[in-house]
Formats: C-alpha cells, sequence, structure tokens
C-alpha cells in the first residue's frame, strides 16, 4: 500500500512535470511575443516590458525561475490583464468552471447509468433499441450543436429559460444539459455493454438460484462489477468535460476558466496560458489517482498496484 | 417412500439462429425422500436443462418449458408465478453450480452472500442470520467460521469455495439440493473430500440430492438410484447395484465400459463409437440407434417404451421385446 | 398428455415382427449434414449486411464522399467567392443552401467542409494505426523490461490533458489543416497502442505463433503473417471510431477559433460562424453545417458499433 502510493504519486510528479515543461517550451516557441500585436508600442516600451517580466532572458533561466515560483502555488502575473495574477484568475473563473463541470458530470453519471441498466435489462427489446439509438445520437451530436439546439428550443421559439451569463440555478439548466449528453450517451453504452456481460455470469445465476429478487440481483449483485469499466472512464471523462467548458462557455457567456484560457491563447499571454494548463492537469492527475482508488474499493480483488488471482 | 419431487414428461426448447433445439423431450423421474438420484450422461445430453428447469431458471428466451409437469409440494413448478418461484429458490430447493470460481460474486463478502440467502426467505434479526451462517460454514468443514465471514470469495481455495458454496445452498434448510457438476471443476482429492461432504450433510439433513454428474466414479460413492440420460431422454433407472451390475440398456453399458476399473481384471476399455444425433431435429426411433452394436430395423423407426424391470429398474429398449430376445439368441 | 405418449411409443404389439431384423447400415445417414462454413471476412460481411443502422451508415457516407468530390462542381458558385450583394439569403433556386454573411454559397461550402472533415479524420485515424500498431505490436511481442517501460511512457501520456496538447500544439504551430493532423495523432495513437499490445499479449502465446518460433522465424515475419492478421477485428473497430472522434476534434477546434483558416472551411468553423445566426433567424447557415457534422458522426458510430459486432459475434452487445 504504501510503496504503491510512493510509486504513484513519482509517476503523478513526472506526468506534471512533463506537461509544465512541454507546455513551456512549447510556448516559447511560438513566433513573436505577446506585445507585436500593440502597435502603439515602440520598441524600447517593448525591451523595457520583456525585461520586466523577464523574457529577455535565456529560456533555462526562464524555466528555472517559473519552476521556482510553481513550487509556491504561484502562477506568475497575467501580461496582458496586468492588475491580476494568474491565480486571481484561476480564483475567478474556477469556482463557476467547477460548478458547471460537478454539475454536469453528476448529471450525465447518474442518467447515464440509470439508462445503460434499463437497456440491459431489456436486452434486445424495445427500451434497448430507443435507448441505444440516443446515445449514439448523443456521441454524435457535438456539444455545440446540442447547446443551439437547445437555444433555439427553450429560449428563441420557446423562451423558458435564460440563454447568458450564470446568475441563478436556471440560467444552469441548459449549459449542463449540452455539455452532459455526450458522456452521458458514452456512459449509457458502456453501462448496457458490460452490464450484460455481467447479467451472464454465474455468480448472478448463483443469486437467482438463491431467490433474491430481480431488483436486488442487479442492484447488489451485478452493478457494483459493471460499474468498474465506466469508473474507468471518468477520468478521462472528467478531463474532456473539463475542456468541454471552453466551447460551452463561450457559447452561453459563462464567466469560466475557459473564456479566460481562450483568451489566453489568442493573445499570447503566456503565464495565463501556462497556469491554465498545469492547473487543469493537476485537476486531472487527481481524477485519475480518484478512479485507482476508487477501484480499490469497488473490487476486493485489486490490491492497489497488483491484482491478484 | 415419501416422493418430495416428480417430474412428468418434461419437454424444453430452445430457439436458436438454426432452429429449435429440443434439448429435453419427455422426461419423467421421481426423487424420494433423503435419496441421492444421479442423473448421469455425457454433455449435451439434457441433464443441466433438467435441473434447471426444476428451479426454472432455464434463461427465457431462448428456452422455454415446452409441455410436462414438475410437481413439488402440491405445485406444479411449470405453472407457478415467478414471484412464488422466488420464494421456493433458495428456501425449499437449492443449487449448486459446477464452477466455484466463479460461482460466487467476488465484490461481495462470503458471509454477506449466505446471510442474504437467509434474510430472503425467513424473519431473523442481522445476528440469528450470522450465527445461522458460522454454524453453516462450522458444518461444511470451514475453520474459524466466524472470521472467514468477512473474507472475500478470492481469498479462499477453490475447494474452500464450493464448501461456501454448498453452505449457501443449504442454509435455509431446503428439501431438495441440486448439484450441477458439483465435483467437476476440482481436484481429485478435493472431490473426495466434497462427496463425504455431501453423505455427511444428508445424513445430518436428510436432504434429498439431485446430482447432475458425467462421472461414473462419482456416481458409484454416492448415488442411491441412477438415471441414464441421452440426447434428451432418460434411456434406464435404476438402484446403483441395478445399473452397475445389471445395465439393460447399450448405452448405459457402453458408458460403463468406457470406464476405467480397477476392480475387474482385465476390463479393457472400450469407448461408445460415434456422436450424439442433431437436437434440431431428433430421429423418431431410438437415438441411440445410430451408435448401437445390437440395432434393429426397429430401433430407427420407433422408439421403444418403458419396460419395467423391478420396482426400481426400467429401461427403454426393443432388446427388452421377445422378438428381439429370439433374434439375438439366434445370432448367437 | 397421454395423447402425445401414446403417439410417439406405440404398443409394442402392434410393431410387425419383420423390423426385428439387425439394422441395414447405410453410410450416408450418419454422417450428419454440416452446416457449408463461411470464411470469416464473408461471415462477418454477412452479419454487418443484417444490421441495417449499419448499412445505413455505411450508404450515407458513401454518399458523403461521392459528393465531397463533386459537390463543389455541381454549384455553379466557388468557395471563396463572395458577393456582398447577396448576405445571408435563404436557400433557393440559385443557393441550395443558402449564402452566409459575406454572400459565400453554403452548398459549395457544405461539400467543401466535407472534404476537410473526411480528410482530417482519415488522415488522423491512419497515422494513429501505423503509429499504434508498431508501438503496441513491439511493446505487446517483446513484452519483460522493453514492454514495461513503453507501457510507462503511455501512462504517462495518458495523464496529459489531449486537448490541451492539441490547442498548444495548434498555437505553437500556428492553425492549418497539416497542424490538426499533427496534434490529433500525436495524442491519438496511445488508444491504438493498447489495444493492439492488448491483442498481441492475448494471442502470441497460441500454439501457431509458438510453432513458427520453433522454426526460426524472423519477428518481424511473425508480426506481419501471425499476429496482425488475428489482431484485425478490434483494431479495425478502433478505426472507425479514431475517424468520428478526429472529426470531432476538429470542428471543436474549428469552432474555437484554432482550426482552419477562411477563405478554406470546415463544419465547425461553419457552425461557429452560424451560432449568431440562432437570434438573427438565418437558420441555414446552422443547420446545414451542425447537421452534417452530426450525421457523420452518427454513420461512423454505426458503423463501428456494426462491425464490432460482426467481427467478434461472440461479443455480440
Amino acid at each position: 500500500m504504501n510503496s504503491y502510493f510512493v510509486k504513484r504519486l513519482i509517476s503523478m510528479l513526472i506526468t506534471l512535470w512533463l506537461i509544465i515543461t512541454l507546455t513551456f517550451f512549447l510556448m516559447h516557441a511560438i513566433p513573436g511575443s505577446p506585445f507585436t500585436s500593440d502597435k502603439n508600442t515602440n520598441e524600447a516600451v517593448q525591451n523595457n516590458l520583456k525585461s520586466f517580466y523577464h523574457l529577455d532572458e535565456p529560456l533555462y533561466v526562464q524555466y528555472g525561475a517559473y519552476l521556482k515560483s510553481l513550487l509556491t502555488l504561484d502562477l506568475g502575473p497575467s501580461i496582458k490583464q496586468s492588475s491580476f495574477t494568474v491565480n486571481d484568475l484561476i480564483g475567478r473563473g474556477i469556482p463557476v468552471s467547477f460548478e458547471l463541470g460537478f454539475w454536469t458530470l453528476l448529471v450525465a453519471v447518474v442518467s447515464g447509468i440509470l439508462l445503460g441498466v434499463a437497456a440491459a435489462l431489456r436486452h434486445n427489446g424495445i427500451i434497448d433499441y430507443l435507448a441505444m439509438t440516443f446515445a449514439v445520437l448523443g456521441i454524435s451530436v457535438p456539444s455545440f450543436v446540442m447547446a443551439t439546439l437547445l437555444i433555439q428550443q427553450f429560449a428563441v421559439n420557446w423562451p423558458i429559460l435564460p440563454v447568458a451569463t450564470w446568475a441563478s440555478p436556471k440560467h444552469m439548466i441548459l449549459p449542463i444539459l449540452a455539455l452532459a449528453t455526450g458522456p452521458m450517451a458514452i456512459i449509457a453504452r458502456l453501462t448496457r455493454s458490460s452490464m450484460i456481460e455481467v447479467l451472464a455470469q454465474d455468480y448472478i445465476r448463483t443469486a437467482r438460484a438463491k431467490g433474491l429478487s430481480p431488483v436486488k440481483i442487479v442492484f447488489k449483485h451485478a452493478l457494483r462489477n459493471a460499474l468498474m469499466p465506466v469508473v474507468t472512464l471518468l477520468g478521462a471523462l472528467a478531463a474532456s468535460i473539463l475542456t468541454g467548458t471552453f466551447v460551452i462557455e463561450k457559447i452561453f457567456a459563462i464567466p469560466g476558466m475557459g473564456k479566460y484560457f481562450v483568451e489566453s491563447i489568442n493573445q499570447r499571454d503566456y503565464p495565463v496560458i501556462m497556469g491554465t494548463t498545469v492547473f487543469y492537469s493537476v485537476v486531472l492527475i487527481i481524477m485519475l489517482y480518484l478512479v485507482d482508488l476508487a477501484y480499490g474499493i469497488i473490487d476486493p480483488r485489486i490490491k492497489l498496484g497488483k491484482k491478484e488471482g | 417412500m415419501k416422493k418430495v419431487l416428480q417430474v412428468n414428461d418434461l419437454h424444453v426448447s430452445f430457439r436458436t439462429y438454426g432452429g429449435e433445439v429440443k434439448a429435453v423431450r419427455g422426461v419423467t423421474f421421481d426423487l424420494n425422500k433423503g435419496e441421492t438420484l444421479a442423473i448421469v450422461g455425457e454433455s449435451g445430453c439434457g441433464k443441466s436443462v433438467t435441473s434447471q428447469s426444476i428451479m426454472r431458471l432455464i434463461p427465457n428466451p431462448p428456452g422455454r418449458i415446452v409441455s410436462g409437469s414438475i410437481l413439488f409440494k402440491d405445485k406444479d413448478l411449470t405453472k407457478v408465478s415467478e414471484p412464488e418461484m422466488r420464494k421456493i429458490r433458495g428456501a425449499d430447493i437449492s443449487m449448486i453450480f459446477q464452477d466455484p470460481m466463479t460461482a460466487l460474486n467476488p465484490t461481495i463478502t462470503v458471509g454477506e452472500q449466505i446471510i442474504e440467502g437467509i434474510r430472503q426467505h425467513k424473519k431473523v434479526t442481522a445476528a440469528e442470520a450470522k450465527n445461522a451462517a458460522v454454524d453453516m460454514l462450522d458444518l461444511v468443514g470451514i475453520p474459524s467460521p466466524e472470521a472467514r465471514l468477512k473474507q472475500y470469495p478470492h481469498q479462499f481455495s477453490g475447494g474452500m469455495r464450493q464448501r461456501i458454496v454448498i453452505a449457501m445452498a443449504l442454509v435455509c434448510q431446503p428439501e431438495v439440493l441440486i448439484a450441477d457438476e458439483p465435483t467437476t471443476a476440482l481436484d481429485v482429492t478435493i472431490q473426495a473430500q466434497i462427496l463425504e461432504l455431501f453423505r455427511d450433510i444428508q445424513e445430518k439433513t436428510g436432504v434429498s440430492i439431485i446430482l447432475i454428474t458425467h462421472d461414473l466414479g462419482v456416481v458409484a460413492q454416492v448415488a442411491d438410484r441412477i438415471a441414464v440420460m441421452y440426447a434428451g431422454k432418460i434411456v434406464e433407472t435404476g438402484s446403483r447395484r441395478e445399473i452397475f451390475y445389471n445395465p439393460q440398456h447399450p448405452y448405459t453399458r457402453g458408458l460403463l465400459r468406457s470406464v476405467p476399473r480397477l476392480d475387474i481384471e482385465g476390463a479393457d476399455l472400450v469407448p461408445i463409437g460415434g456422436s450424439p444425433p442433431d437436437l434440431f431435429s431428433p430421429p423418431a426411433g431410438c437415438p441411440f440407434a445410430a451408435r448401437c452394436e445390437y440395432a434393429m430395423d426397429v430401433c430407427d423407426r420407433v422408439y421403444p417404451s418403458e419396460t419395467r424391470l423391478s420396482s426400481n429398474h426400467q429401461v427403454d429398449c426393443w432388446l427388452q421385446d421377445e422378438r428381439a430376445k429370439k433374434l439375438m439368441a439366434a445370432m448367437n | 398428455m397421454a395423447l402425445r405418449k401414446q403417439q410417439e411409443t406405440h404398443e409394442a404389439a402392434v410393431i410387425p415382427d419383420e423390423w426385428f431384423v439387425p439394422k441395414t447400415k447405410n453410410k450416408g445417414e450418419e454422417e450428419a449434414v454440416v452446416r457449408p462454413s463461411l470464411s470469416y471476412w464473408k461471415d462477418a460481411w454477412r452479419r454487418l449486411k443484417k444490421n441495417k443502422l449499419a448499412m445505413a451508415g455505411l450508404l450515407f457516407l458513401v454518399f458523403l464522399t461521392v459528393m465531397a468530390v463533386i459537390g463543389p462542381m455541381i454549384s455553379p458558385h466557388s468557395v471563396a467567392e463572395q458577393n456582398l450583394r447577396n448576405q445571408n439569403l435563404p436557400p433557393s433556386g440559385d443557393y441550395w443552401f443558402g449564402t452566409d454573411k459575406l454572400g459565400r454559397d453554403m452548398f459549395v461550402r457544405v461539400w467543401y467542409g466535407a472534404r476537410i472533415s473526411l480528410f482530417v479524420g482519415v488522415v488522423a485515424a491512419l497515422a494513429d494505426f501505423i503509429i499504434g500498431i508498431i508501438y503496441g505490436g513491439v511493446s505487446g511481442y517483446k513484452g519483460g523490461r522493453t514492454d514495461h517501460i513503453m507501457m510507462r511512457i503511455v501512462e504517462i501520456l495518458y495523464g496529459l490533458p489531449y486537448l490541451l496538447v492539441v490547442i498548444l500544439l495548434m498555437v505553437v504551430m500556428g492553425p492549418g489543416l497539416l497542424t490538426i493532423i499533427v496534434a490529433l495523432s500525436a495524442t491519438g495513437w496511445i488508444g491504438m497502442a493498447r489495444i493492439v499490445r492488448g491483442q498481441v499479449l492475448q494471442i502470441k502465446n497460441y500454439e501457431y505463433v509458438l510453432a513458427s518460433k520453433t522454426f526460426g522465424t524472423k519477428t518481424a515475419r511473425i508480426i506481419r503473417k501471425n499476429l496482425l492478421p488475428n489482431t484485425m477485428g478490434p483494431i479495425i473497430v478502433q478505426i472507425t471510431l479514431t475517424v468520428p472522434s478526429a472529426i470531432f476534434a476538429e470542428a471543436f477546434l474549428s469552432f474555437l477559433g484554432l482550426g482552419i483558416q477562411s477563405p478554406y472551411t470546415s463544419w465547425g468553423m461553419m457552425a461557429s460562424d452560424g451560432l449568431s445566426s440562432i437570434l438573427t433567424g438565418h437558420w441555414w447557415r446552422l443547420v446545414f453545417p451542425a447537421f452534417f457534422i452530426s450525421a457523420t458522426m452518427f454513420a461512423f458510430n454505426v458503423v463501428g458499433d456494426g462491425l464490432q459486432d460482426a467481427l467478434d459475434p461472440r461479443l455480440r452487445r
């Protein structure tokens, strides 16, 4: 357990370091500096700005300095929005993005699992067929198309819901629905196929031979085992929901992290791009770690790190 | 002797891609109180389907009980509702399956898997259920049962797991226990222990056992009566003594000759040539005729009716007909 | 029930005596009729043909490919042709899918977008396939330490947020078709490598592989001749599912303004352009690209699902 934890921590740190390094050097390979677009500034001013942000120093010095400041959890100042630090921007954007992401994940997981279970129980029946057609549709329609369809329906044709900003729970409904459809469809398909596989297992027959009711068999004996592949997927899914928020935040004018990220890319705001990437990576890596932990809890055969039997 | 279970002319079919497989074609037998009835036959002969039909565990679709009756406590199990059947499963009739490695849920403690069966059928407190589970594990020979209740299936060996499966099946004191190839997946030494356990338990609880197996060695050790199945039909039934020492059906004789025996000097192993018939379109006559060395024209045309040789011993074979006996005598 | 019994087993007395003679054996009857066995691929194709949804998807993809080639030629307009007097025209005889805010013909642009989307999807899937199969094949076949190290690397790469990497690469290399493909393949091969490795591990100990090993066959030849043909099923499915995810990623990037640049276009970019049309009522500017993205994704997904069922009937879902 302990040695596994240490190994895991080391591999997480290596991943993180790779991401930071990759991002750092990729970004500085971008032609042009953050100030080239400002036409009004002359060369002297530009050089002053560069030296203020240490952009005139050799790359490895900047890299070292950045790593050092990261250790103190300081992501540096924003170049474009000079009154803010990157920490400020993340501090403002993240609560909103997190709220959006959390509810999306919750909606997607709960409805996806229910849909998948229902389809598996009526394997090859009409419910199965409908649910799976719906699921393939859900996977096929990109979130931005979904978002526009929802806006068209519920804000323009039949205006019952607001579309822009992030003011009340009512404002959240459409963005969450738009973002949750895809992941929900993926979870539903996966739950269904693994549920069908589990329901064919010998231990399910044993449970039936004990006289247990179908409800007990499904929820106590089958679901837990069927959820393993779904749990595996959650890490990657959380990441895709995180990035999915970029688009949704753009469409619904939600003041979350995605908005700052896209802006920072267009404006070559290095520290913000770096900071956001690092932050997202940390979130993702932690998610993947939690998935591993959840694995061990769901399946007692898996002693963290290795499989038995 | 009291009959606890009566199966009458049971027909079970499976719908598949290629058509309807008639897996069980008119099986009739009784199970007496406290006895062990072995159903013997090669794989695909319908013995497992018969046992799962009694529990109504045939996956439907594609399988279904076409006709016949299964009488248990004045009820026809082919007709009772599913909720009613659930009350019978595990409480009155229990079943254990072939592979103990897959029969237990890997993510639930063995204790919980035993206790949930008790609580499904009996109004008892959690503590009482736990005590019953501990007693049961003790009975099937699992050391320090209290501690092992908290463990998961993967922490047990194959033989131990089969003991747990047996404990699980017996914990509600059922009247009938159906064991489908209970020792096939186990090592030979463990097999002997498990068979010993069956005898021991039957003595203590008086449970009636239907033992499904293809292994005549197992049958010889525990069965009181034996039913030999071939191509969806029971071709011969009799007491253990009758089947082993006075087999009448050529298939039964063939089976016995294909088992290595140490007790008879100079006995050769003789395999039965050919393979069982296709159950998509079973032959009109005796299904064994194609492989039978004594086959006559009549065997291909008409299925033989039952001949009663003693109160227990019955056989479906044309060789029992007087005319056939004359023919055989003339040929020798 | 009594009746049934009678039909099956006659009373012995009514059976004629002459039937009691040794059976006249005719060999032909004993040999059971065996269903003619189809080859694996023929059998798979037969199963696929039965799947109506998958066949419809396949048909749509053929249609799409044909239209991507000839679509822009049918229309009198060209992809970059702007006509500011004809802004935001609804679909008509002249402009079949209407025009956009710069007066460009939507019909031509939709098929032009199809070219880009299909090209991106197919090339990215191909690149994934080649990298993934080499990496996964070597890792699985070599096993041991090599496998361990190669899989560690994959594990770490798997931890990278995929779209972030793509976005960063787009920023660095500048938007464009080549960049999109490089960016997509740089991250996309990991899934393929994992699948190939799993397949190889599963079958490399099969006897026929061991047999060719004992004959001293070279590693490369064993991989090519023995392993690949037997691992194709899941790999083909993975390819069919990579294409839509590449198309999806391209649409996503173009939507964010990081993809194809004007005057060229893709469906994602057109959808992004058309977003404002919800409020102005120019529905055709959004509906056509949105429909084609979704329909193409749907088609690839159902074909992929159909192939999965057809190629591995044991896993029939």
